[in-house]
């Protein structure tokens, strides 16, 4: 059939796209500003692991010269950037926590039937959780750096983009949990085999030499963990050099990540689909 | 013309095309079939009631209609434009109330109507103004700044309803909008949606089990454990079922009286 004068125009403009986009992130923000204690939460978080178990730990724990690093460092400047990837970890994970309540009140519903394509309005809500993991981020940094935490100056824009990926990363890593999360009481299995496992099987608390020195079976995991590789292209980036092979393994992670998400979501094969719904 | 001057536009009158035509669309949740052959058509300019008793379907063939589920057996069309290959342009025809609120509490109303304009490519300034056209319309408009969890559930309802028609949509389907309001509420609601066909001239279907909610006017469609078992004019369906008026049109055609299913 032909559309008439009235009927909408086929397809949209650049500029509804970005008027799309613009309004999922600014939802997100709003959603943000108005959970303050979620704020809060996220920094207290690694602050208490900056401020206490980095001070511990400084004592027993020696890091000897290892990249990027050009001399020896106390314990918890080698442990913010971990501390930094655990803000986006933690986000990503409480992105999805939203994205299971949003389907439980139905807001969710309201995004997957938007006339946009939905791969669209599913990166558009992991750039809105991105932003909001970046923000995080630099209020840490700020007060890390009160902490006596100072990286190169230049290492403070050198990390955003390293940022982004990691936190598209694990928001995606996120998203693709909250497709599988029947409902909400379920997320604490999340916590127990996702997260923790993630974080400390990583290198964000102790270095991978160290590990492997102690276990080479916990080693290997690390090594196959994507989180590790987060971690250390945000410590390089935050010390102005890029670890390729991080880049590359973050990079494709997000790409798997963020396909995988869009798969499940999407209506004719994801699994909202063979799951059901009730009240049919 | 609304209050503030916004002009509303009337939907297409686009002859002979009906507002939705679901065709042959069966539906299954593994071995359980939820939908079987089902057929229906929602005329333009008309309301038409979908009745059913709870897990007769309904919410199912809404999921389908929406696009929250894919269709794999059989069609369905907005306006001509078919939900599963041309989505977008179904979508952008048709307007959403589902069963569940689907508001964001945390946001204003305002806000909420906002990000519903923004998800259908409305800019700024332009969704601000029929937001509130829309709110005036719906008696809310001193509402638009109250976050969503202070209203009321026939005033989060009538929000949902200004909010499925900001982008001006030619269908609105609503599924059984009135569940668990008051009389008062649920009245406003019936009217308000009745006025929209009358004088906009949007297409309706909506989904219910109360039988009281259908005029004699109506178009119904009966559907029955996924299947449509009886569909035209209210008077022909009665005719049909050999009976004197909807209510034991309805007990005819299902076997089941849902004024005892409601109780």
């Amino acid at each position: 059939m032909s559309a008439n004068a009235i009927d909408p125009p086929a397809g949209f403009t650049v500029g509804q796209y970005l008027i799309c986009l613009r309004g999922i992130v600014w939802r997100e923000a709003l959603r943000f500003v108005h959970q303050r204690e979620r704020f809060v939460s996220a920094l207290v978080r690694p602050l208490v692991w900056l401020f206490i178990f980095a001070a511990g730990f400084r004592q027993i724990l020696g890091v000897s010269i290892i990249p990027p690093y050009e001399t020896y460092v106390l314990y918890e400047v080698y442990v913010t950037p971990g501390l930094i990837a655990m803000i986006q970890l933690f986000n990503g994970m409480q992105s999805s926590l939203s994205m299971v309540y949003d389907r439980e009140m139905g807001n969710m519903r309201m995004l997957l039937v938007s006339p946009f394509p939905r791969w669209f309005l599913l990166v558009g809500k992991l750039l809105a959780s991105t932003a909001v993991s970046i923000l995080q981020v630099y209020a840490f940094l700020v007060i890390a750096w009160l902490w006596g935490i100072e990286p190169p100056a230049w290492g403070y824009l050198a990390v955003l983009p390293a940022l982004a990926l990691s936190g598209m990363m694990l928001g995606a890593l996120g998203m693709l949990l909250s497709s599988a999360i029947r409902q909400l009481e379920n997320f604490a299995g999340v916590m127990n085999f996702v997260i923790f496992p993630m974080f400390f099987a990583s290198s964000a608390l102790y270095p991978l030499w160290l590990v492997q020195q102690s276990s080479p079976v916990v080693y290997t995991i690390c090594r196959l963990n994507p989180f590790t590789y987060a971690v250390e292209l945000i410590r390089f980036a935050l010390y102005l050099e890029i670890d390729w092979t991080s880049l590359a393994v973050v990079g494709g992670m997000t790409v798997l990540f963020t396909a995988g998400a869009i798969l499940a979501y999407d209506p004719a094969r994801g699994i909202i689909v063979r799951r059901g719904e009730r009240g049919a | 013309m609304t209050a503030d001057g916004l002009e509303l536009a009337r939907p297409p009158a686009l002859t002979g095309i009906p507002a939705l035509a679901v065709a042959g669309v069966s539906h299954s949740y593994g071995a359980r079939k939820a939908l079987d052959d089902v057929s229906l058509t929602v005329p333009q300019a008309r309301f038409t009631a979908l009745l059913g008793l709870n897990g007769a379907g309904k919410t199912t063939l809404f999921s389908l209609i929406t696009r929250l589920y894919d269709t794999r057996q059989g069609s369905i069309q907005v306006l001509g434009y078919s939900v599963a290959r041309d989505s977008s342009q179904a979508l952008r025809r048709l307007g959403v109330v589902f069963q569940a609120r689907t508001l964001d509490l945390d946001l204003s109303v305002m806000e909420n109507l906002q990000y519903h304009a923004a998800l259908h490519g409305i800019g700024w300034r332009d969704a601000r103004q029929r937001a509130l056209a829309a709110l005036a319309e719906v008696e809310l408009a001193d509402r638009a700044r109250d976050p969503g969890r202070k209203l009321s559930g026939g005033q989060m309802r009538r929000v949902e309803i200004a909010r499925a028609l900001l982008h001006r949509p030619s269908l609105l389907v609503l599924d059984e909008p009135t569940v668990g309001l008051d009389v008062t509420s649920k009245s406003s609601i019936v009217r308000h949606v009745r006025s929209l066909v009358r004088d906009r001239g949007v297409a309706v279907l909506w989904a219910t089990h109360l039988l009281d909610e259908v005029v004699p006017d109506d178009a119904v469609v009966v559907l029955h454990k996924g299947r449509v078992v009886a569909a035209g004019d209210v008077a022909d369906v009665v005719a049909a079922a050999g009976a004197t008026d909807m209510h034991s049109a309805f007990v005819a055609l299902t076997g089941a009286d849902p004024a005892r299913e409601t109780a």
